[in-house]
């Protein structure tokens, strides 16, 4: 026998007590592990709504011209000088303090050409980072090599084009690779080449109309990176997109501030509960201490009997509250996220954490009853019997 | 030479007018294997002056020493390791952890020597046979007669061999028979060689002692040899310490 067994045999004498700390600690723990987890899942949501959402920086030239068109109307009659960006320069975008989080940046030239006597808007892109700008695309046919183009829905529709037609633009054949399904956005409209070959026939080499950037970037704050491109290309103008994503991810810092205020406080009256139940047991047990000590048990060996007592507790309260936490996550998440989907997964590090906090609230809180413990006059003790 | 001396202990509680003096001055001498009873009226201090000599109350004043060891001049630690190695307790209520077996509450004193498992394992087995508990080892000190208890306390006392014993009272809640079954126990293991002082308000069980402290009002007023069944019947046809 050792002292590991008086404390695991006065934890089942008293089995209510135990229980009782045991809920306090348990209480605390999972409902801080599925605050948490809740947040992490939903992290996850939000990042994964950030690849679905594509770009969410928009570069645009300088302009001093007012916008021309309102609620989708254009005033088409109404022309006027387009300024570009010059592609040389978008490599300073790469050399910016959050470059890792641009997963993709996209640029595009844009230009009104005749097809079929139409006036149609040509759209030269990087189709590489479109793949990762507009992940909703869905094409009809393939990629279009140096000749061939993807056409919007809406411009097949009226050109009367299906992949493998060829028409003539500037004096240019190209070659319909794909067509675009219906996005219900401007690219319906549009005809989109390569940004080469776009370049080559608007005649604007060298220059792209704008650049659509996907910034994956749920830590940093987006406008952060706007700044950043902003400095890099002083002559542009940088725009954040994709609000929704943003007021989102700023409800969840709410939550997660809501989140943190809710388990300290958990953790501080799981504590005041360790305490005092501890407390309790000590005094209850005061007889027994003095035998302990008559017996020749030093004032470290009360203590570590225990602290014993609580760190079997608060071992198991560890186990079980990561585990009742990981399960309420599970149960909760659809109701916060919609259920997309996303799904929750062992964390080891959470679970270290929730281990290690209710070791630590459990050991702490039974500093002050073990020391009371300690100095327990023994003559006292034995007179109480 | 002396085993135990005893100089000039007191112990009071309290301070200023309001102190109360519980032992107001005691010195003694016992030697190694003596049988020592102390007597007196209830309040006379003898349960304050055993936990005195069991180093679980620190008198106000005096000194007081085993084998030439200055118990009070030691630590806390000291003291626990001194109550360890030197003293056995036997308590009038038995005293023992209820949730604990026969055999675990027996090997309690053994729980902080650093011993194999085995080793107090079969140290406690020992004690139990000695005081004839062979087989209620596992027991729960609920499930056994009084009697029964008063034997694991004294095998509790005397598992790790300790030189002496120190009994408060040991006869106190039991029946005649079981008192002399007790006492008989105690006078055995006083032959073995174990110094035994004994704290007692039972003629009869002081006769089993070789040697008799007389206490009144926290002083020592009579110490004397005594042979056993002659103060018994002395006390009992005078009704002294009734």
């Amino acid at each position: 026998m050792n002292l590991k067994d008086i404390a695991l045999r006065n934890l089942r004498r008293r089995k209510a007590k135990a229980a009782f700390v045991l809920a306090g600690l348990l209480i605390a723990v999972s409902t801080a592990v599925a605050l948490l987890g809740l947040i992490e899942a939903m992290n996850q949501d939000i990042q994964q709504k950030l690849e679905e959402y594509g770009a969410n920086i928009l570069i645009l030239p300088r302009t001093e011209n007012l916008s021309l068109t309102y609620g989708g109307l254009s005033l088409g009659s109404v022309s006027f000088e387009m300024e570009e960006i010059r592609q040389a320069d978008l490599v300073r975008v790469e050399a910016i303090k959050n470059a890792a989080n641009v997963a993709a940046m996209g640029p595009t030239v844009l230009g009104a050409v005749a097809v079929k006597d139409r006036k149609v808007l040509l759209a030269g892109v990087d189709f590489q980072a479109t793949k990762i700008l507009k992940p909703w695309w869905q094409v009809a046919g393939t990629a279009p090599s140096d000749s061939g183009v993807l056409l919007g829905s809406e411009a097949a529709r009226i050109l009367q084009l299906k992949t493998g037609d060829h028409f003539k633009v500037n004096g240019s054949n190209l070659e319909v690779s794909g067509v675009l399904a219906a996005t219900g956005s401007q690219d319906d409209q549009l005809v989109f080449t390569r940004l080469d070959t776009a370049q080559s026939l608007l005649k604007k080499e060298g220059r792209v109309s704008m650049v659509e950037v996907a910034a994956l970037c749920n830590a940093c704050p987006i406008e952060e990176m706007v700044r950043q491109i902003s400095v890099a290309l002083p002559d542009t103008k940088v725009m954040a997109i994709q609000q929704v994503v943003q007021t989102r991810m700023e409800t969840l810092d709410y939550f997660r501030k809501f989140s943190y205020g809710v388990t300290a406080v958990l953790v501080l009256v799981g504590s005041l509960v360790v305490l005092v139940t501890m407390m309790g047991s000590v005094r209850e047990r005061t007889s027994e201490i003095g035998i302990f000590r008559a017996m020749g048990f030093r004032r470290s060996h009360v203590i570590r009997i225990v602290l014993l007592e609580a760190g079997i507790i608060s071992a198991l309260a560890g186990v079980l509250g990561y585990l009742v936490g990981f399960g309420s996550t599970k149960v909760a998440l659809p109701l916060f996220t919609g259920g997309n989907g996303i799904a929750v997964i062992f964390d080891p590090v959470l679970a270290a954490g929730a281990f290690a906090t209710a070791i630590i609230m459990g050991l702490a809180s039974s500093v002050y009853p073990a020391l009371l413990a300690a100095r327990i006059d023994p003559t006292d003790a034995l007179r109480t019997l | 030479m002396s085993y135990i001396q005893a100089e000039n202990l007191i112990k009071q509680y309290g301070a200023g007018e309001a102190a109360v003096t519980a032992v107001g001055g005691m010195s003694f001498r016992i030697k190694m294997g003596e049988f020592v009873a102390v007597m007196g009226e209830s309040g006379s201090g003898k349960s304050t002056l055993l936990t005195m000599m069991g180093a679980l109350n620190t008198p106000t004043s005096g000194e007081y020493s085993v084998d030439g060891l200055g118990v009070y001049e030691l630590g806390q630690d000291q003291r626990a390791d001194f109550r360890r190695e030197f003293l056995g307790f036997v308590f009038q209520s038995f005293h023992l952890v209820t949730y604990l077996t026969v055999l675990e509450n027996v090997m309690l004193p053994l729980v902080t020597v650093k011993t194999n498992g085995r080793t107090k394992r079969a140290m406690a087995e020992d004690a139990l046979s000695r005081v004839g508990l062979d087989g209620k080892a596992h027991r729960l000190p609920g499930q056994i007669s009084g009697g029964e208890q008063e034997r694991v306390a004294i095998a509790r006392a005397i598992v790790n061999e300790p030189p002496i014993l120190l009994a408060d009272e040991p006869s106190g809640n039991l029946d005649t028979k079981t008192s002399r079954e007790v006492m008989d126990l105690l006078r055995s293991l006083n032959e073995d060689g174990m110094t035994i002082v004994m704290v007692t308000h039972s003629p009869e069980c002081a006769g089993y002692a070789r040697r008799l402290l007389r206490i009144s009002d926290g002083l020592l007023v009579e110490d004397i040899p005594i042979n056993g069944s002659a103060i018994n019947l002395e006390c009992w046809s005078t009704g002294v310490m009734d």
